[in-house]
């Protein structure tokens, strides 16, 4: 129960490496927050530093309104779950979730009933006397969730916990966590790199591309309104297309075709033009026209890949309909296509701002 | 059918003869020993059993000898186990603790001085053999047990190997530890001696070996006979065959190397699972 707050948040190593970069950021009490990002993006760091692995260069970090920079990992009250679990290879499965209570002077008694407590809500109950080692991955996981559970701490930090599981367990436990978390209310940061799992698990979003936080929000704010070119390639799948175009003459200019419809945008600046692949449909008259190379079928529907006509053939720009099973396609087709112009988006290249 | 038989047979053979080869001279000092005085002195080394069996290992064990008279062999084998108990243990306190430190704790030249204690592997015993001896006069611990232990208790081989095993054990491990409000000390108690557990037997068998082995510097050390090692304790009989007028006891020296080796045999059959888990496989 309990609000995280962090204001101009920097962290520079011994090396120079500039890893994360002026975060600020509120985080209300029982929200589930995922930090996504391409790896390398400084989003794990910015948790680690949460958790108190990392010092804090420059910044102030708040538990419910107190300051924490320097606090130890251990006093800041936070559970961590790490991506390869980090249990205690040679403890148990009770030991390994009773450690950390124990370590902070609880009666046995309590520990004991707090430990079956929460085995028997994470199903792991029939386990406990069992060493990590004779567990399959989700009892692992699920042993590394209730490690943390058990403490009852003010955050819960995971730090891409399901990269290690097979598909199919994935998208179990990525339920799982989620209807956990809404149980327990415990504010929580989430951090993964995939962006199916932020989507589907986040209260809102913190899409974190160079240290930066590019943009904050609920995962449908930033689906249908993002406010970087970064941000709009992250998101989605399949992902957004993405044309280069230039405004001339009060028309975009796409490749050979001249685009209506656009107004007020700068001249001679390089611009990207963004559409989700569900905004474009065919159309006899549509002004983008493409030559099928690929279709997808997906069952409810089909997503056709092809070339856009007027671009040069050796840099050729693919895009991508998402279309219904009534259109049937075979490789090396041409049709038109047209976009809904007030969903489609348009960015500057240099700086990855959006105009429109 | 054929092939394979000769095979099994050559290769059969061929450990048969190491086996002999290695346990003959065993066999042989054990025969021995169960020999009287004067049959050995007439006759040579004896390859089956003598009827002095109880008679020699008796007056071995439980009659003062030596060139004073003033120690049994079975005092010799409690400063040998002493020795080599203490060896053992001493060097895996140590060089774990050595080994946690640089792996652990950030400190200046932490990479140099491990590369210094590394370099000491090329500075044994025999090379500052006198400067040591110099210190532990002057400490005044000649022919005590600390004397004894203590100059060669510090290992490079073996902070070497903890080094090593530390730094395979997953990061995430300590950060958790950290977040469970385990310390330092509960961390090395609590998580990385129980994961360590088959490292250190292994190191502590070969540790107890050699420390129940060293020859040189008991040697020199121990001048006064209860000080002894049951190793120092062989040679000194040879000494007293070689000097005295009466009969040699060859048979008592035979009895000794049978009771010097026995120990260590004991140790490495009994620990020998351990042993080889602990160099192969590690608990992860």
């Amino acid at each position: 129960m309990s609000t995280l707050t962090l204001s101009g948040i920097n962290k520079r190593y011994d090396n120079g490496a500039h890893a994360v970069r002026g975060v600020d950021m509120e985080i209300s009490d029982g929200e589930l927050i995922v930090f996504v990002g391409p790896s390398g993006c400084g989003k794990s760091t910015l948790l680690r530093m949460v958790a108190g692995l990392e010092n804090i260069t420059e910044g102030e970090m708040k538990i419910d309104g107190v300051r924490i920079n320097e606090t130890s990992p251990a006093d800041r009250d936070v559970a961590m779950v790490f991506q390869n679990y980090a249990l205690y290879p040679h403890m148990t499965v009770f030991r390994n979730m009773a450690y950390g209570l124990s370590n902070r002077g609880m009666a046995a008694s309590e520990i004991e009933a707090k430990v079956r407590e929460t085995a028997a809500m994470l199903r792991i109950g029939d386990y406990l006397e069992r060493k990590p080692a004779q567990l399959s991955g989700g009892q692992r996981q699920r042993v590394a969730m209730g490690r943390a559970i058990v403490r009852s701490p003010k955050l819960f930090l995971f730090d891409e916990p399901l990269s290690n599981l097979d598909a199919k367990l994935r998208v179990q436990m990525r339920i799982e966590i989620k209807r956990l978390q809404r149980e327990l209310g415990v504010t929580s940061i989430y951090v993964t790199h995939d962006q199916t799992e932020a989507m589907t698990l986040a209260d809102r979003l913190a899409v974190i591309n160079e240290g930066k936080v590019e943009q904050m929000g609920s995962p449908m704010d930033l689906y249908s309104d993002p406010k970087t070119l970064f941000v709009a390639s992250f998101i989605g799948s399949p992902h957004i297309n993405l044309l280069p175009a230039s405004f001339e003459a009060g028309q975009l200019q796409v490749g050979a075709t001249a685009l209506p419809g656009f107004e007020g945008l700068p001249e001679a600046v390089p611009l990207m033009l963004g559409i989700r692949p569900e905004h474009i449909a065919q159309h006899p008259e549509g002004g983008i026209e493409i030559s099928v190379d690929l279709v997808e079928q997906l069952g409810a529907d089909s997503l056709i890949y092809g070339a856009v006509s007027g671009f040069d053939s050796a840099e050729p720009e693919e895009l991508c309909v998402r279309a219904g099973e009534a259109l049937q396609l075979a490789p090396g087709e041409r049709i038109k296509l047209n976009f809904e112009v007030d969903r489609a988006m348009v960015f500057r290249t240099d700086n990855g701002e959006r105009l429109v | 059918m054929n092939n394979s038989f000769w095979r099994k047979l050559s290769t059969h053979g061929i450990l048969i003869l190491g086996t002999i080869f290695m346990s003959a001279p065993v066999w042989v000092a054990f025969m021995s020993s169960t020999h009287a005085a004067d049959t050995l002195f007439r006759e040579g080394l004896q390859y089956w059993f003598g009827g002095h069996f109880f008679e020699t290992y008796n007056e071995v064990l439980f009659v003062e000898g030596g060139v004073m008279k003033k120690v049994t062999a079975l005092e010799m084998l409690g400063n040998s186990m002493i020795l080599g108990l203490g060896f053992a243990i001493g060097k895996v306190v140590i060089s774990m603790s050595a080994a946690y430190a640089i792996v652990y704790f950030r400190f200046r030249l932490a990479t140099p001085l491990f590369w210094v204690i590394f370099l000491t592997l090329l500075l044994p015993l025999e090379v500052r053999i006198v400067p040591s001896y110099e210190v532990v006069a002057g400490l005044g611990l000649l022919n005590t047990h600390t004397g004894l232990i203590v100059p060669l208790i510090a290992s490079a081989t073996g902070t070497f190997f903890f080094r090593q095993y530390f730094k395979s054990v997953p990061e995430e491990l300590l950060e958790a530890a950290r977040l469970d409000n385990a310390g330092p000390m509960r961390f090395l108690i609590d998580v990385l001696v129980p994961l360590s557990k088959t490292m250190i037997a292994a190191i502590m068998i070969i540790m107890f070996v050699v420390g129940w082995n060293q020859y040189l510097w008991p040697l020199i050390m121990t001048t006064e006979e209860n000080s002894y090692t049951i190793v120092i304790g062989i040679k000194q009989i040879y000494q007293v065959l070689s000097e005295g007028g009466e009969l040699p006891q060859f048979q008592k020296a035979f009895a000794l190397t049978i009771l010097a080796v026995l120990p260590p045999v004991l140790v490495v059959l009994v620990f020998q699972s351990w042993f080889v888990k602990g160099l192969v496989e590690s608990e992860k």
